[in-house]
């Protein structure tokens, strides 16, 4: 199939393959060999080494290297240090690490050990989402599996290295993805970000040297190690690497997760993955990065999809969103969408964010209410920028993408709202108006009987007419016209 | 130690390693604003949570703009600190903040001393581009402070203070995102959480989210009844800062001054509590020589250390978290209160009113010592012995208020009897103060011996927890000195475990003791202005003709005239309390 | 003078086991909270004063955090707790339509509970089920696909339950 074609499976290897219950299932496929082979090599900076020169970037959003990452973890000395699993996936929209987890679980474990040894860790932790039961279910299961045949705990395969994981349980905020804020939580605090320097590779959980990599990252180690980083590396554009999964979703015929290399066009993904757009309509924009990122129109549906060329695009690749929006979804909307998110999963700590997206969502509802102003543009553009430079962390520097992505990209809708007081999609409730032809009105009442807030007048068998001041736009009317003769301008 | 150097506005600076960019430019002469930052240097307190963002800066070959207060300085950074870009951002974000902030400066208690309205002129923002929603937590009053947590910017100053400083854990972040603030557990009052009044919340915040209980209206109107007759009495830390409200240096001693004022605002009688500190210390001394000499002898049954009990924020911390303890702790009253206590007894007396008609008000560097007066074993039929306690800045106000002249006001005494003052008294308006005036009278009462010298100054210090060993003619004593009530908690941890090898411990909740008291002028994170204060102290004890306690000639009248001996029974029945388990219960209810 | 805080012994013992579990350890605070409000379906103001007892630390502290958490409540839940998933897979498909409806019909808003315990509503970011947008949740049922008119079933169904019973 034309769908399989495009698609690589690197991450998602076994996810639906293997029992994810049972460790013999996973060893049959080469689980816990990379591990071995880590093990007898006895050399961490020769594995970090091949990380390196695999090219492999986080998956979790920024898109660090990941060797570098392990190697600065491995040249901090303590008694103690911490290799942590970011299985907090908080982007609305993205399931990726749900299912490498509830799939695949060993290849995360596999993969933390052979970090762990990398850096000179001996206890690993799993930051996962309270509402993911089946993933942790799944995981215990797997820890305990890995204890029992001698994969985890104490002197594995023999070769004297002591790796012991637990779980730590997120509670709800999206903000626990950014690394401090997430070391916080694991502490028992607020899941409030610090100040970087220090970064968690110099002190982290405990104040000891911590290396955060998320869960899809993590599931490319094994592999790496197994079939050499060339091959790794063979895979992708110029500076990304490997594959990368996203959770397609939103107005086309197929959605799901898909695993695709680096350097595919969104056109293929959209296109021939997903299967085009919904009901035949029109392509208008596709989102991408989750809240951090931004939209993205036409004219990139034919750039390569990497870590830079998204930045350069004014979005970015997140931990894989990718949301795909027709014609009938207004841009304002959705900018005010995200706005409403990071509004109701900012820390509080620093102002840019605390007050900065709250006064962003303000301006974009306003808007969308119909009452905004061209100078009210001006504080959206401004208030964007300065809140991408002042913000303290991640989340706060890329809360306003979906706000410069879509002014930069549909400007010309956000002035229509204000200037014209129109939504030309029809999603702004507050900018649509009803309206009764009165050529097909034959003055049946049906919809003034409908109508909850009696804004519709007229004689019986002569045509309505609908108030616009009173009208609240809930769509009664509509529904209950026999003949077509209400229409939404 | 290792230099760097970098560039900030284009001019050359070197720092040591380590040094914030932020410190960087100050020791060049560039003035970066900040919000959130503070720090007291020496004394340990540091709050930089780099979270309000105003300070930043851009810094060369870096993609947004760096806080300066949290950014170290780097080899051959290159720092621009008032680009375009850095004035448009920081000005953005002002206007943010203000944005979430009441506009009643005209009537908020921090009008004149808000570090956000300086920032408001400093930009000289004249509207406020932002509007919408702002936060609506409701004002809340408690006998010593008022919380209006609408006007919080999230600085975490005061979450700083009352955790890491008082471990006292009154104050947190609550809620997330645009609702954030400080405040109790739950939202709830003060007065159901842990406080212990120490102001020091107070002392930090930049704006008026957090500000005293202001009683000088009622003192205004008590001087104008004419019924009554109305005292006042003066904490020994009032008088080495009160002058900064007038403009003078820091440290600069005006006891004379501070007289004169208060007798132009109309009060009866001017006094001085640095009298009943010199009573404190016969009480509190003899209690701890009762101590001591028991134990010598072998009584198991006695408590020791003996700690102090003067400071009242104090008093509420080990009544809250150490209750198990609450034997220990002189039974001496704060001199707030035997001033009271004695002042509605044997003064009234002396000039012949009833105590419902003397008001007593004590001027004091301190907010713990409004809910102290307020206490219910502190009232006689429901009549306080001190009706009002006002803070070093509300005395400022009510002078201002009346049109007094400070700096030109001539030198007057305080009014007799209860006037009348060693320098061991003045000391307890710093930490180390009170054990070292209790020692100063302990010594020649134990010996019968005059002090070879008066200046313990091993006890003296503003390090958060010291010790010493006064040999007092063969007796080894050995004293401890705790200020902050993070380090009062670990000498109580270590009573609790049995490892206490102290005598005394004196105790003080403020940093430094009184002179930065809640209620003391604001010093804004300036802690050469605390030294200062600290300095003046002593020199106010040096310049007392006399300088212990017991030789206090009104305090040697007194004990002929009216109280008999140090604790005796009448003694115990005026100066003497007693303290409460006031942990908090969990109790269970039946199911 | 002291504030006192009530608490069913039962309560209180489980509480007391579920910090014991953790060693009364400060860093478990999250994990501790989890566990109280598995056991007791949220919150209360009572349990978190335990909480802090048990482990040493400020009752604002465990407040902080408890508030700083959407997954924590100090509301009870009702009966059938209703979830309508935000993501923005189910947002771009019509959640905010489903999730008026809910409100509209319960005369609920996101957060409450009603009077008679039966219904909660509450919303929430993505439960990774964005193939069956939109997407609600009741108790540990999954329901897909919704249109608004399916609202109405959805609540008369549990309204039955619930008198059934």
């Amino acid at each position: 199939m034309e769908n399989n074609k495009k698609q690589l499976r690197i991450a998602l290897r076994n996810c639906g393959f293997i029992n994810p219950e049972n460790i013999e299932d996973y060893i049959a496929h080469s689980g816990y060999a990379a591990l071995a082979s880590v093990l007898e090599t006895n050399d961490p900076q020769a594995t970090i080494d091949v990380i390196k020169k695999s090219g492999l970037r986080g998956r979790g959003g920024g898109g660090f290297p990941t060797g570098l990452k392990w190697e600065i973890a491995s040249k901090n000395h303590a008694d103690q240090k911490y290799v942590v699993c970011n299985a907090d996936e908080g982007d609305p929209g993205a399931f990726m690490d749900r299912s490498i987890l509830e799939g695949d679980p060993h290849s995360i474990l596999e993969a933390m050990a052979i970090n762990g040894f990398c850096i000179g860790a001996s206890k690993g932790l799993i930051y996962i989402r309270a509402e993911y039961p089946l993933a942790i279910e799944r995981l215990l299961i797997a820890i305990k599996q890995a204890e029992e045949a001698g994969l985890l705990g104490r002197n594995i395969f023999g070769l004297g290295f002591n790796f012991d994981i637990e779980l730590r349980y997120g509670a709800g905020a999206f903000v626990c993805g950014e690394e401090t804020a997430l070391i916080h939580s694991m502490e028992g605090d607020r899941g409030e970000p610090t100040f970087k320097p220090p970064f968690p590779a110099q002190s982290g959980y405990l104040g000891k040297p911590t290396n955060v990599n998320n869960v899809e990252t993590f599931a490319n180690i094994p592999v790496i190690i197994l079939k050499g980083w060339e091959w790794f590396a063979s895979i992708g554009t110029e500076k990304s690497k490997g594959t990368k999964v996203f959770a397609l979703a939103g107005k086309i015929d197929n959605v799901g997760l898909i695993e695709v290399p680096m350097g595919i066009t969104l056109r293929e993904v959209i296109y021939e993955i997903g299967g085009g757009i919904k009901d035949d309509r029109k392509f208008k924009a596709v989102q991408t990065g989750g809240p951090s990122g931004g939209c993205l129109t036409e004219k990139f549906l034919d750039t390569p999809i990497d870590y830079d060329n998204l930045i350069d695009a004014g979005s970015m690749m997140g931990s894989g969103g990718m949301i795909v929006m027709d014609e009938d979804d207004c841009m304002v909307s959705v900018a005010k969408f995200y706005l409403d998110f990071t509004v109701e999963e900012s820390c509080g700590k620093c102002s840019p964010c605390r007050i900065g997206n709250k006064r962003l969502y303000e301006i974009l509802d306003k808007i969308t209410e119909g009452k905004g102003t061209m100078e009210d543009l001006d504080h959206l553009k401004n208030l964007s920028k300065v809140i991408k430079d002042t913000a303290l962390c991640g989340l706060g520097q890329t809360s306003p993408n979906p706000v410069l992505s879509t002014i930069e990209n549909f400007w010309g809708e956000y002035v229509y709202h204000v200037v014209d007081k129109k939504c030309p999609a029809g999603q702004c409730k507050a900018l649509k108006s009803y309206i009764i032809n009165p050529d097909l009105c034959i003055g049946c009442t049906a919809c003034a009987r409908a109508c909850p807030v009696g804004a519709i007048k007229g004689e019986k068998k002569m045509p309505h007419e609908i108030n616009q001041a009173n009208c609240i736009k809930c769509g009664a009317c509509v529904e209950k016209c026999k003949f077509n003769a209400i229409s939404i301008k | 130690m290792d230099k760097i150097k970098l560039t900030i506005d284009h001019k050359e600076v070197s720092a040591p390693k380590g040094t914030t960019i932020l410190r960087a430019a100050q020791s060049i002469g560039i003035d970066i604003p900040t919000l959130c930052h503070f720090e007291l240097n020496g004394l340990n307190i540091h709050n930089k949570p780099g979270g309000c963002r105003i300070c930043v800066v851009e810094v060369e070959g870096r993609r947004n703009l760096a806080p300066a207060c949290v950014t170290e300085c780097t080899e051959g950074m290159v720092v621009k600190t008032n680009s375009i870009r850095v004035l448009n951002s920081r000005r953005t974000v002002l206007e943010l903040i203000l944005s979430d902030h009441p506009a009643d400066c005209l009537v908020c208690a921090k009008s004149g001393h808000c570090e956000l309205q300086n920032l408001a002129i400093r930009f000289g923002v004249r509207e406020i581009p932002f509007q919408g929603e702002q936060s609506s937590y409701k004002m809340e009053t408690s006998p010593s402070i008022v919380r209006d947590m609408n006007k919080c910017v999230m600085c975490r100053r005061c979450e700083t203070m009352c955790n890491d400083f008082q471990t006292v854990g009154a104050l947190n972040a609550i809620e997330r995102g645009f609702p954030a603030v400080v405040s109790t557990a739950f939202n709830q009052k003060l007065s159901y959480s842990p406080c212990t009044f120490c102001g020091q919340c107070v002392a930090v915040c930049p704006v008026g989210a957090l500000v005293e209980m202001d009683h000088t209206a009622r003192i205004i109107r008590a001087i104008a009844d004419e019924k009554k007759t109305v005292v006042v009495q003066v904490a020994p830390a009032v008088r080495v800062a009160l002058g900064e409200e007038f403009g003078m240096k820091p440290g600069t001693i005006v006891t004379g001054k501070l007289t004169a004022a208060l007798k132009a605002l109309g009060f009866n009688y001017v006094f001085d509590t640095d009298w009943s500190a010199d009573l404190t210390i016969m009480e509190e001394g003899t209690e701890l020589i009762d101590r001591l000499t028991r134990h010598l002898k072998g009584d198991k049954d006695v408590k020791l250390p003996l700690l102090t009990s003067c400071c009242p924020a104090w008093v509420n911390f080990f009544e809250y978290h150490f209750p198990e303890l609450k034997d220990i702790p002189s039974t001496a009253k704060s001199p707030q209160q035997m001033f009271g206590a004695i002042a509605k007894s044997y003064f009234a007396d002396k000039i012949g009113i009833k105590r419902e008609d003397m008001i007593v008000v004590s001027v004091m560097p301190c907010l713990a010592k409004k809910y102290e007066c307020a206490r219910e074993e502190f009232k006689v039929n429901g009549n306080p012995d001190v009706d009002y306690s006002i803070s070093t800045r509300e005395l400022a106000a009510l002078i201002k208020q009346a049109n007094i002249d400070f700096n030109s006001l001539q030198d007057a005494p305080f009014d007799s009897p209860l006037g009348e003052s060693t320098g061991a008294a003045v000391i307890f308006g710093t930490t180390g103060g009170v054990i070292e005036a209790a020692v100063r009278t302990a010594y020649e009462v134990i010996t019968k011996k005059p002090l070879p010298r008066i200046d313990f100054t091993e006890l003296r210090g503003l390090e958060g927890v010291r010790s010493a060993t006064i040999d007092v003619d063969g007796l080894k004593l050995n004293i401890g000195i705790a200020h902050g009530l993070s380090n009062a908690r670990r000498l109580l941890n270590d009573i609790k475990e049995g490892k206490s090898q102290f005598h005394a411990i004196e105790v003080m909740a403020c940093p430094g003791g009184c002179i930065d008291g809640g209620g003391q002028p604001l010093h804004h994170g300036n802690s050469e202005i605390i030294k200062a204060r600290w300095e003046a102290i002593y020199e106010a004890d040096r310049n007392m003709p006399l300088r212990k306690s017991h030789e206090n000639p009104s305090i040697q009248t007194i004990y002929k005239e009216f109280l008999g001996e140090p604790c005796s029974h009448k003694s115990h029945e005026l100066l003497h309390t007693h303290y409460f388990d006031k942990a908090k219960v969990i109790e269970v209810k039946l199911d | 003078m002291s504030v006192k805080i009530h608490i069913s012994q039962k309560t209180r013992t489980k509480i007391e086991e579920i910090c014991e579990s953790f060693s009364n350890n400060t860093g478990e605070l999250i994990n501790v909270l989890h566990k109280t409000q598995d056991y007791l379906g949220y919150l209360p103001a009572e349990a978190q004063e335990v909480i802090a007892q048990e482990l040493g630390i400020s009752t604002a502290k465990v407040y902080g955090v408890v508030s700083f958490y959407s997954f924590f409540t100090m509301i009870p839940k009702g009966r059938f707790p209703i979830s309508i998933c935000m993501g923005t897979a189910c947002y771009v498909r019509g959640a905010e339509r489903i999730l008026d409806e809910f409100k509209h019909l319960l005369k609920l808003n996101v957060g409450e509970t009603g009077a008679d315990g039966l219904f909660s509503l509450a919303s929430l970011r993505c439960v990774g089920a964005c193939g069956l947008a939109p997407v609600v949740l009741v108790g540990e049922k999954v329901y897909g696909r919704l249109a608004t008119d399916d609202v109405r079933n959805i609540v008369e169904e549990y309204q039955n339950v619930g008198f059934t019973v």
